[in-house]
């Protein structure tokens, strides 16, 4: 399931609902992205988060599935939100449920870092200093690379 | 076709989307970004650093070199920040 919103999640009511009636789960890991107050040397008041509706839903779609077909994932999750954003606010969540904790783990690590480089959304970040587009940053680039590596290898 | 622009190119070219009548001699993304250039001032400028420019035909990823072929609908923005 993917969803993009505006909104605020409640983690707790995502995760009841992502087992509810579930027998076959036996993990469940949560990712929270938040918002921080600075980035490098400048103080962030607030970020606006932009996104293309309608691609934003199929890449999430497509990376979700990507997930799905590498490990047995009982149950998977994507809520990402758009729109203006403070300081510790909620930006991205990530579940993923299987029998046994590794592939919820590194799913749900390969959907993070996917999601990084793949789903279409852009950080405007405003403070004292003024507003700037916020730059892609190399070592997400380099941090979705590995899972080809991991991937070619295993093939 | 539809064109859509995203974040600083959104910003650049002042437009967010746009219907537009592609020359016929243009069939590559590359080869449309450099058409697009040439349509004033806030598309040149936009387009400056077109190496750096991603683009996705019909809501998927697409390099460069992609062929437009039939698509409905190409988008132009920079590298995602999302997460």
């Amino acid at each position: 399931m993917i969803r993009v919103q505006q909104e605020d999640f409640d983690i707790g009511a995502e995760i009841a609902g992502l087992k509810a009636g579930r027998g076959d789960i036996g993990a469940i890991v949560a990712f929270v992205g938040t918002m921080r107050d600075r980035s490098g040397d400048h103080a962030v008041d607030e970020m606006t988060l932009e996104h293309y509706p309608g691609m934003t839903e199929a890449e999430l779609q497509r990376i979700e599935s990507e997930a799905r077909s590498r490990w047995p994932l009982q149950a998977s999750l994507i809520v990402h939100r758009y729109g203006t954003l403070r300081p510790s606010d909620n930006i991205v969540l990530v579940l993923t449920a299987s029998e046994h904790r590794e592939a919820a783990f590194r799913a749900a690590e390969f959907l993070m870092d996917y999601l990084k480089t793949r789903a279409p959304f852009w950080k405007r970040e405003s403070g004292p200093h003024g507003a700037r587009w916020v730059e892609a940053d190399a070592r997400d680039r380099a941090a979705s690379t590995r899972w080809d590596k991991i991937k070619d290898a295993a093939e | 076709m539809r064109l859509l622009y995203f974040a600083w190119v959104k910003e650049k070219t002042g437009v967010a989307a746009e219907d537009v009548d592609i020359p016929a001699h243009i069939t590559t993304v590359a080869e449309l970004m450099a058409w697009l250039k040439t349509r004033g001032p806030e598309f040149d400028h936009a387009f400056a650093r077109f190496e750096v420019i991603r683009a996705a035909i019909d809501q998927a990823h697409v390099r460069h070199d992609a062929a437009i072929g039939a698509a409905r609908e190409i988008a132009f923005f920079p590298p995602v920040t999302g997460g």
